[in-house]
């Protein structure tokens, strides 16, 4: 199970980083070497996400990776495949974050099917609260897959707690107000905000939006488990190239 | 939010977590506005008065001869305050955004005349506003740009995906996950999470609760067809909803841009190429491909040139309450002359589908047979499109040389 190996890894280190990349982005080769980077660099457990035209809770640098990609032609079938490929080559937890509207079309049994064959451990699916994702919840806890629920600083404790009963594996905690790739001010208030997530759940929390170099990393040590790092690698990669990636994330810790 | 809007499987509120608790605010601001009496009396009121309302009923007294069927009747709404029916949504949502004590307001566009309803609501009530518009759209409707930037609104360009509606509602969502505390964003459709639908529809219905009457007294019965236009499907919930529980027959018209086997157009309820999907936080048909991506859309009428529809339209075109139609960009353009030569009238392309629609059944319908066509909104905001569209010398002979005087 995904939360008893975040556990045990959280036993040895400190603070673990799961990193998010868009599948096909810059190419599918470039997504398989940025992989390769990131795992060989400690990278405890990564997001696939699986590009959608209307990714509206995401900011400007995933959203152009998001269209990009699509614009070479990726699909759900292609992103399934490459999935097959990379659950074989590493021996990390690998994770798809889409929009509810790519599972929908699949179909969500197929596409929950679909993932346990490819050995996917579980989905965030940031637009699928879980009043309306009953199906979706089902055909996961068929496959033994973990859903994963979000929390907000705009989410009250109660919600938190009803969140928490359908999430699984971990919760995302989202830093801030916004979209992604915009700064966050790792300050007070987002401790005392950790703080009430921790109070919410005993599910490890992962800590993701503006996470971009170690003094945030060091930042969330002892109040979160888990690092995420989305943007800045996209970002990275679009300035400096995919050989840049494992630099990068040696720098982190 | 308890009741989540669901229209037999459609709707819905997919929601990003940052987002619910807003969503549960205004869906309680709504309820009670809703179930309070003042509320509708003030918004009838400031409709009367900032506005035209209520918006005459016209008999269309030469088309009627000129068809030599049903007797043609238009409920006009391009009378109203900025030239469309937007502003009777936009208004409405004003005033529950003074109840929630917001004081910046956000929307999209297409047309350009939600821009301007929602830019001339936020100078009239003090709110700040941005408009978010596709690029597209910002050249197609450069005068409603014009007008909204001298209301004090901050017009901002959106270059993403198609650069149409869509990609407007997409980065006016990405504004308000930011600015929720301070921002309301003024939908401007039936479309979106619950309680958009709902609410912007109970807004609307404004038109058909007069319409009805209006009719009523005129004619002393009902009419046997009504005909919207429908891009997110606001002005067809408004004139409709008056009149569902009525032996009469309901007619929205879809933009069948180029063609509906063209691939080019904006036809979600009467093409083959749009399916159920999820997207902007309401399930409803889309015109997606088979992975879910949402496609280009095409429309001579910025303000229907949209990949979704709202969900109680797809309720109503399951149940078959209402029937769905398409009126190609050629078959507008030449309703649109006809309506201005015989009637002096000057329909919004948007609103030109219906006219173009009720002109391709009146002929065979009986001479006691009455139709009432709604008239969403004017043209003149279509200027430059209109004037491509007849290919007018003079007015290009103008326009060359405006442009010598600004680089003199
Ligand atoms: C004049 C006019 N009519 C119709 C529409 C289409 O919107 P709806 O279907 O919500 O009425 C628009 C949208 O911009 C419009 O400006």
């Amino acid at each position: 199970m995904l939360e008893s190996y975040l556990k045990n890894r959280l036993k040895e280190k400190e603070i673990l980083l799961m990193t998010h990349i868009v599948l096909g982005y810059p190419t599918f080769e470039d997504s398989f070497e940025i992989i390769e980077s990131m795992v060989n660099t400690g990278v405890d457990l990564m997001e696939l996400q699986i590009p959608f035209s209307e990714p509206i809770a995401d900011g400007p640098v995933i959203l152009n990776a998001n269209q990009k990609s699509l614009s070479r032609k990726t699909t759900v079938k292609k992103c399934m495949d490459f999935a097959h490929k990379v659950t074989r080559a590493f021996d990390v937890p690998f994770l798809f974050m889409s929009y509810y509207n790519i599972l929908f079309k699949f179909g969500v049994k197929r596409f929950t099917e679909a993932m346990a064959q490819n050995a996917i451990k579980g989905a965030i699916v940031p637009d699928l609260p879980p009043e309306e994702g009953s199906d979706y919840l089902g055909a996961m806890e068929k496959h033994n897959l973990v859903p994963i629920f979000i929390f907000s600083p705009t989410t009250p404790d109660e919600r938190m707690k009803y969140l928490a009963s359908f999430g699984k594996g971990f919760i995302y905690c989202v830093a801030r107000k916004g979209v992604t790739g915009v700064d966050t001010d790792f300050s007070d208030q987002l401790k005392k905000y950790l703080a009430r997530c921790r109070k919410a759940t005993d599910l490890p929390l992962a800590l993701g939006f503006g996470v971009k170099e170690k003094e945030d990393v060091d930042f969330l040590k002892g109040k979160a488990d888990i690092a995420v790092v989305g943007s800045q690698t996209i970002r990275l990669v679009d300035q400096k190239g995919v050989g840049a990636v494992g630099q990068f994330i040696k720098s982190l810790r | 939010m308890k009741d989540r809007g669901y229209y037999e499987g459609f709707g819905g509120a997919y929601l990003p977590e940052i987002l619910v608790a807003t969503f549960d605010e205004l869906a309680e601001t709504f309820q009670k506005a809703k179930d309070d009496p003042v509320f509708w009396q003030e918004y009838v009121d400031i409709m009367s008065t900032y506005s035209c309302r209520p918006t005459p009923v016209t008999f269309a007294e030469n088309l009627t001869r000129h068809f030599g069927g049903a007797r043609i009747y238009v409920k006009r709404e391009d009378l109203n305050h900025t030239g469309a029916h937007k502003a009777n949504n936009v208004m409405g949502q004003g005033l529950l955004v003074k109840r929630m004590g917001k004081s910046r307001v956000i929307a999209e566009t297409g047309a350009g005349q939600h821009g301007v309803a929602t830019a001339t609501m936020a100078a009239r009530f003090g709110f700040k506003c941005t408009i978010y518009m596709g690029e597209v759209d910002v050249r197609r409707q450069r005068p409603n740009v014009f007008w909204m930037e001298r209301l004090g609104a901050d017009v901002v360009t959106v270059r993403e995906g198609t650069r149409i509606l869509k990609d407007a509602i997409n980065e006016a969502f990405r504004d308000w996950v930011t600015n929720m505390d301070t921002t309301h964003y003024v939908l401007g459709t039936a479309c979106g999470p619950h309680p958009f639908p709902e609410m912007v529809s109970f807004l609307q219905s404004i038109i058909g609760k007069e319409a009805r009457s209006q009719i009523l007294e005129k004619e002393n019965r009902l009419p046997a067809r009504i005909y919207a236009c429908v891009g997110g499907g606001s002005n067809a919930l408004g004139i409709f909803k008056a009149f569902l529980e009525d032996p009469v027959e309901l007619i929205g018209v879809e933009a069948g841009g180029k063609g509906l086997d063209t691939g080019k157009h904006a036809s979600r309820l009467c093409s083959q190429d749009a399916s159920i999907g999820v997207a902007q936080g309401y399930k409803t048909y889309f015109l997606q491909d088979n992975d879910g991506q949402m496609k280009e859309t095409h429309s001579v009428a910025a303000g229907l040139d949209y990949v979704g529809v709202s969900p109680i339209l797809a309720q109503f075109a399951e149940s078959g309450r209402i029937r769905f139609e398409a009126a190609t960009d050629r078959e507008v353009v030449d309703a649109l002359s006809l309506t201005i030569q015989k009637e002096g009238l000057i329909p919004a392309l948007e609103s030109a589908h219906a006219f173009a629609q009720a002109f391709k059944e009146a002929p065979a319908m009986s001479k006691e047979d009455v139709i009432l066509i709604n008239q969403s909104g004017r043209g003149d905001k279509d200027i430059f499109t209109v004037a491509d569209a007849f290919a007018d010398p003079k007015w290009q002979e103008f326009i060359k040389e405006k442009a010598e005087e600004y680089h003199a």
